[in-house]
């Protein structure tokens, strides 16, 4: 009995290791390639006898990546706090005040969430030419925060109705607090865990964004890092090992987030997936 | 005690200034105003106009166009592409789906059990998810390319001839599905291990107890108390899989000709390669049913099975 339970763990944890391994060849394959010099076309398996690392200088000045993180920062922090203020105070009284035209807007946002944003592509283009946006941040921001507000609303509400007690702001009412007051100073501050979820999802979706930015920010400027990338590619199809390099450098500030605050992206993640 | 007073005559002191009733039962519709505005102006109205515009010819930059009537639809059905691109996106969100939670559940299983090495196994299937689509699609292009690429490498030193996965239309489209499933079956892979640590022990102990084998204890135990999870997980990678649009971008850019096109790859190649506005938003409008059947039907579908198990 112990000894087919040891056995069997073992087998198992071989398997752990091949599917480990498996799931890190194409990192593999990416590091290898960015470190080969130009005109290096040997195997993507071997790592070359010198490792340029100027690859990764060149990239970051060739493709502008400096610029681009810059933008992509900016975005991504203005749509996280607008996402985070705007949605925590509109599923405040649609968990809270059950009225009829609450539960009708709240169907509202529920059902959003099921259209695609790319299904009104031609007409969102049409109206960012129009209203003069295109290729400013602002645009990137309203969009993803339009984008992202359903999911961030019915988030909020679930956690508001299932653990904030109505206790709390009766009390805070009887002592005179405004509306805002209660919601602000009482309520909000209990948001944190999803708070931190939206402030997680946002994070990454919003970061990686590139269905909104290859249309919207066309311009060298106001590029983020998915459309740097992407015409960098465009530009280096001959030279892959630099296309690598850019790649690693464009991923790399999510990955380290992640790997120091794995628990967090896996909890928020997952709660933001909880949406069907 | 005095303090006690004052409050006291406070709260009289707001009752009566106050407007009567402090909106007890209002609605604060204030409150939610700004995300209405955004959802408005950004989603609403864009997703309306595109179904006006996809009654008319407009090619997406001229100030004239004509109302067409329905001949950008019957265009569109009577096209050979849209049922390929049509196809294409079914297989992209119902393959993705089948291999994403067949792979999740097994990889959640394997989690399950106490084994060595399981946090590293856990981070590295998961850390794909937080790095960009497109992104992944170059790095798995690396791989997959006919020059040069680390697949061909192994093909070549194993005796076999080259191929060009990416170029030859019966192959791409499964690549695609594959990359977006090593992408995204940590998703899965999560939500099931919360599903399978939520089963009490109890249940395994019981039918210990009564002789079941390992099998009939996950067909008959384990699946039935993780359907709320493959509910969420069916519907979330549906809807993934029907919207993609960043790895085809960066592997195949939708080619060789149309043939691994997504319905959100043809509306952008239609608007802004053909300048065939009109007709993208007709695409639009069908992309749009379809997700909306899919996901409904697939949330309904398991929605009844939960309450049977």
């Amino acid at each position: 009995m112990n000894y087919t339970s040891t056995k069997k763990k073992t087998i198992l944890s071989i398997v752990a290791i091949i599917i480990t391994l498996f799931h890190t060849i194409p990192f593999y394959v990416l590091i290898t390639t960015s470190l080969k010099a130009k005109g290096d076309f040997s195997s993507k398996w071997v790592f070359p006898k010198e490792w340029s690392w100027e690859n990764f200088s060149e990239a970051w000045g060739q493709a502008n990546l400096g610029n681009a993180l810059w933008n992509t920062t900016i975005i991504t922090f203005f749509a996280a706090v607008l996402l985070i203020i705007v949605g925590s105070m509109a599923a405040y009284p649609l968990a809270r005040r059950q009225t009829r035209l609450n539960k009708f807007m709240y169907m509202f946002f529920v059902a959003i969430m099921v259209i695609p944003p790319l299904a009104a592509l031609v007409p969102l283009y049409q109206l960012v030419v129009n209203i003069g946006m295109m290729n400013t941040h602002e645009i990137a921001i309203f969009n993803n925060v339009a984008a992202f507000l359903p999911l961030t609303i019915f988030l909020y509400a679930g956690f508001i109705r299932s653990t904030i007690p109505k206790s709390l702001e009766e009390a805070a009412r009887i002592d005179g607090a405004s509306t805002m007051g209660i919601f602000f100073r009482i309520v909000f501050p209990l948001l944190k865990p999803v708070t931190a979820s939206v402030l997680i999802i946002a994070c990454v979706f919003i970061w990686n964004d590139y269905q909104f930015a290859i249309f919207f920010l066309q311009d060298k400027s106001v590029q983020t890092m998915t459309v740097a990338l992407s015409s960098f590619f465009g530009e280096n199809a001959n030279n892959l090992n630099l296309v690598a390099a850019a790649a690693i450098i464009a991923m790399m500030p999510m990955v380290i987030l992640f790997l120091f605050l794995q628990k967090y992206f896996i909890k928020g993640l997952a709660s933001g997936s909880v949406k069907g | 005690m005095s303090e006690k007073v004052v409050r006291a005559a406070k709260q009289v002191e707001h009752k009566v200034s106050r407007k009567p009733k402090i909106e007890k039962n209002s609605s604060l519709w204030w409150m939610y105003l700004p995300a209405f505005l955004f959802v408005a102006f950004f989603i609403v109205y864009p997703f309306l106009n595109g179904i006006r515009i996809s009654f008319t010819n407009w090619n997406g930059f001229s100030q004239a166009y004509d109302y067409i009537g329905f001949q950008q639809y019957t265009r569109m059905l009577t096209d050979p592409d849209t049922w390929l691109v049509v196809r294409n996106t079914l297989l992209y969100g119902v393959g993705s789906t089948i291999f994403q939670n067949a792979l999740g559940l097994l990889y959640a299983l394997l989690l399950n059990q106490s084994i060595k090495f399981k946090a590293v196994t856990r981070t590295v299937v998961y850390l794909p998810v937080i790095i960009s689509p497109l992104i992944m699609g170059y790095i798995w292009y690396f791989f997959f390319a006919y020059q040069g690429g680390a697949l061909n490498d192994v093909l070549m030193w194993l005796g076999f001839d080259k191929i060009n996965a990416l170029g030859n239309p019966d192959m791409n489209i499964w690549i695609i599905v594959f990359v977006n499933t090593f992408q995204f079956v940590g998703i899965a892979m999560i939500i099931y291990l919360a599903g399978l640590q939520s089963v009490s022990r109890d249940f395994y102990e019981a039918a210990e107890i009564d002789g079941a084998s390992s099998f009939q204890q996950f067909k008959n135990i384990t699946l039935p108390l993780l359907m709320p999870s493959i509910t969420i997980n069916m519907v979330l990678n549906i809807i993934g899989g029907l919207k993609l649009f960043d790895v085809i971008i960066s592997l195949t850019g939708g080619g060789p000709g149309n043939s691994s096109q997504s319905m959100s790859t043809f509306m952008y190649d239609l608007y802004f390669a053909r300048q065939d506005a009109g007709y993208a938003a007709t695409q639009g409008v069908l992309m749009m049913i379809i997700i909306l059947i899919l996901s409904l039907s697939a949330l309904v579908y398991f929605r009844r099975k939960e309450v049977e198990a």
